[in-house]
Formats: C-alpha cells, structure tokens, sequence
C-alpha cells in the first residue's frame, strides 16, 4: 500500500494520516467548499475538491471520491467513520475499481447494517440479544402483539437505523400505538427504509463496546471494552476504559462474545461489537460497527497499540501484529468529546473560532479538525475535538482531564466545554456509577426533545 | 410586541405556522437543520402570528427573529 485516500474530513481524516505518514504510506485528501481551509486538507500530501458543501455532493458523492482515486493513483480508500464508512454499495464499488478498501467485505457491512439480520446472526452464532422479534413489523397491530408478548417497556427501532434515529422507548401500549407512524416515517426518510422491530427496554442500560480486530487468515482478538454510556441525544460524549463498572469475570466474557460475534460473520479488519448491560451485568448484543469508532483513541491510549496503523497493516493483507495475550489495560484513558454546541441546551453552535488554543499536558492527547480562525459550518457533525487523557489509575485520569479543560481555550462560539467539566466533578461519575441516563437526569427534559 | 427568536443558528426546514394562525405556548413555529440536527423552534407565549420572517431554506442565526406574535 503506497497511497491512501482519506473519505472523510476533519479530525479523523487528519489522525488517519499521522499514522499513515509515520507508515510512508503517502495520503490524498477530499474536501468541501466549506472545508477548503482546515487543516486536513492542507497536511495531506494531495487534495481533491470533491464538491459543494451538502454531504450528498461532497463526502457521499461516490463518484467524485472514486475519480479522486484514480486521478492520484491511490491504491487504497479509507472510508473514517459515519459518511460512507459503513455504506455496502460504497464498499463494494472501491473494490470493483481495484482499490483496497480499508475496512471489512461489503457483504460483512451489508449484513450489520440490517439491525435484524445482525440479530439473527448473533443469535445463531449463541451471543446473547435483547429478547424482541425476529422479523420486521409488518402493521401496528403485529407491533402491539410481539411488544405484549416480549412485555413492556419495549424498544421501537428502525432495522436500518443508527445514531438514535426511529427509536423510540415505550412504556405501554398508547405509547407504542402513537409512536409508530412517526418512527416508521423517520426511518423512511434517514436511510431509506422503514423496516421496524420491538425489542425488550433494558431498564438503566449501560452501553460498553468491544474492540475487536481480525486478520484474513481468520485470526480474531478483542481489545478490550470502552465504557459509553455517558450519552446525549444517543451520542457519546464520553468513553473511557476499562470500564469502571465491570469485573475480570464480565469482562472476560464480555469480550469472549465479541470475538465469537466477529467469527459468525467472518470478520476481517477492526470492528466493534457494541453491548447493552444491564444492572445486573447481563449482557446483550446491541450492533456491531463496522470501522474505525470516533472513540478508538482510547483503546490506543490503554492498550497502547495503534489501531489505525493494525487496519492498515490488516487490509496489506498481513496478520495480525498483536497476540491476545498481551493485549493489557496498561492505563486507564477517557476521551472528552468537544462539540460546537450549548453547553446547557446541547443546541449546534456554527460560527468563527476566533481563539483555539489546546491543552499541552503529558498523557493528554488532542485529535482534532480546526485551528483559531476556522469557521465551523452548519453542514457536518459538531465534534471538532477530542480529548484523550490517562493516567496510572482512572481517579488520576480523571483529575488530569479536569486540568486539561481547564485549559482548554476556544472562543468565538460555544462549546460544550463546561459541560464536560460538570461531568468530571459529578460525585456518580467519579463513583463510576452511572447509566445511559446521566446526562437526562441531570437536565431538564425540554433540552432532550 | 411579541416576537419567536431563533434557538440556534440553521437552515430553515419547515415552517409550521402562516400569520393569521393563532398559536398556543410551547407550539413548534419553525424547525431548523444544523450539524445534522433537526430542532424544533417554540413560541414562549400565546398569540395570534402577524409575519413570518424565514423562509425554507433561509439560514438564521441564534437569536434572529423568525416569527412575531399580534
């Protein structure tokens, strides 16, 4: 592999190419109108304009991307995360070209990205789901008959979903005769489909993930878990690990279903198996993502493997660099996303930054898109930062972290950063005691609409 | 005069109100579209709409006035 383009933008594509570039692996750049200033685009040793700012005609024009391939000779695509990361059509097309695609088989994506044919692989394969229905919904009195049987509260999810869209928590059955059409019209609208299923509502859910990686030969390890429940809107904000709520015997477990889920499909590159845990520390298969996760820095910061530089080596075809057994929690690492929103409604917040200025700290590592005078636009996802912070213990962690916002300076718009500061301080998240509910608990309902 | 205030800098992508409608508190006016986020605009008060000051498509920011209230 001589030549990466980056589909992607921002942060990730510029954390992509640290990597690449410490590999000689030269790297092409896509860009927006909108981003035709940022970094990324400046640091790649290429960069294409692919196009005005709407996704649809830039980062999710498939043929522009591809004819940035060609035209710069790449001899690999690597897809990020979100954008056309787990897109099968996407996928599939690279390698039609005769270009790598850094990431798992098109069919692989295909089949996680269908929540229901996931399902039913995981279960197949003996990973524990969620009790729920086997098929999509054909009406609403199929969905008030299965939630009555699997018995409320229930979960209404669209089986092409992601990020929260077309989910929907139901308490009883008015609940879920009310929530239907609308959740069923979301789903349509987002992805195109608007197969729905219920599923049992695990009562305060933690969402702890699995870091797996798998070569071709068919050798599969897991790299340990992330913690995510600390969530708005069904988007993290902060992960860390190991998970402060799990024991040896979990997490052994835990991760033993990750690696049994990534052999059922036959899995190859980086993956995370994403579960649900309940108070009880049952857990359940939740979905499996097929690429590199927003929040991979902590598992490197722990672990202290370079996860993007083992999704390269994966797709060269070469094995696995790491056996399991030295896989180890060699520190504990948080990651503090930094969102251009209100800090107190968790509204976006577009605008100029006319200050940015970064902590520098040891054991603070900062992966981000922007710089003092970038215009952060209305078109992409908020995040313009992350924080990734360790220590010798999570305690130790968590007092660097809280020293690291401190002096972090970015001014010209809001950002959640006093946000974040509250979540260092809270008592239940210092106790390591906390749910997918923390944050709604601790605002008013109206900033959770 | 009463007035509803953008609650966040966006695209306008519905309008859900025409002047002339009379509209209770807490009603949704307006949504707008940013950084792939869908947010409803509400009235803080009652009253019946005199202009609607955004169009589809329209981009406002935080606190512009979208809609004003008899």
């Amino acid at each position: 592999m001589r030549k990466v383009l980056i589909a992607n933008r921002g942060e990730i594509a510029r954390r992509i190419m640290r990597t690449c570039r410490e590999k000689g692996v030269a790297t092409v750049a896509v860009y927006s109108d909108a981003d035709r200033d940022l970094p990324f685009v400046r640091e790649a040793d290429e960069a294409v304009h692919i196009g005005p700012p709407p996704v649809p005609h830039s980062y999710l024009n498939v043929e522009a991307i591809i004819a940035a391939a060609k035209s710069t000779n790449a001899d690999a695509i690597h897809p990020g995360y979100g954008l056309l990361s787990e897109n099968e059509a996407f996928a599939r097309r690279v390698l039609e070209e005769g270009l790598v695609f850094i990431g798992p088989s098109p069919k692989v994506i295909g089949q996680m990205g269908d929540k229901l044919t996931a399902r039913r692989i995981m279960q197949e394969a003996g990973v524990p789901v969620v009790p729920g229905c086997e098929d999509s919904l054909a009406t609403v009195e199929e969905a008030t008959a299965q939630a009555a049987q699997i018995g409320y509260p229930v979960m209404l999810k669209a089986s092409a979903g992601g990020g929260g869209i077309g989910m929907q928590i139901c308490r009883e059955e008015s609940q879920l005769l009310q929530a239907y059409q609308s959740a069923k019209g979301r789903a349509k609208a987002y992805f195109g489909n608007d197969a729905m299923y219920v599923e049992k509502y695990v009562e305060r859910p933690r969402h702890i993930e699995v870091q797996i990686a798998a070569d071709n030969a068919g050798n599969v390890i897991h790299l340990l878990e992330r913690e995510c429940s600390i969530q708005r809107r069904h988007q993290k904000v902060l992960e860390e690990s190991p998970s402060p709520f799990l024991d040896p015997a979990t997490r052994e477990q835990l991760c033993e279903a990750a690696v049994k889920a990534a052999k059922a499909v036959g899995y190859t590159g980086l993956g995370t198996v994403e579960f649900i845990v309940d108070e009880n520390k049952n857990f359940y298969f939740l979905e499996m993502n097929t690429r590199l996760q927003v929040e991979h820095a902590v598992t490197e910061e722990m672990t202290g493997y370079d996860l993007v530089a083992m999704q390269l080596a994966i797709a060269d075809g070469q094995p696995l660099p790491v056996e399991q057994r030295d896989v180890q929690a060699k520190r504990h690492a948080i990651e503090l996303r930094v969102y251009a929103e209100d800090p107190v409604t968790f509204l976006p917040s577009p605008g100029t930054i006319s200050l940015y200025q970064p902590p520098a700290m040891e054991h603070v590592r900062i992966d981000d898109g922007v710089e003092s005078g970038t215009q952060v636009t209305p078109f992409y996802d908020p995040m313009i930062a992350k924080v990734i912070i360790s220590g010798e213990t999570r305690e130790e962690a968590v007092e660097r972290a809280q020293e690291a916002m401190h002096h972090f300076l970015i001014t010209g718009i809001k950002t959640n950063i006093p946000f974040l500061q509250e979540v260092l301080a809270d008592e239940q998240f210092r106790g390591g005691d906390y749910t997918t509910w923390f944050i709604t608990e601790r605002t008013t309902k109206t900033n959770h609409k | 005069m009463k007035q509803v205030a953008a609650n966040m800098a966006g695209t306008v992508i519905s309008v859900l109100v025409q002047p002339g409608d009379t509209i209770s508190e807490g009603q949704d006016v307006i949504v707008l579209e940013s950084m792939k986020m869908e947010v409803p605009v509400q009235s803080m008060e009652a009253g019946k709409v005199v202009e609607v000051k955004a169009n589809i498509g329209d981009f406002v920011n935080d606190g512009d006035i979208i809609v004003v209230l008899e």
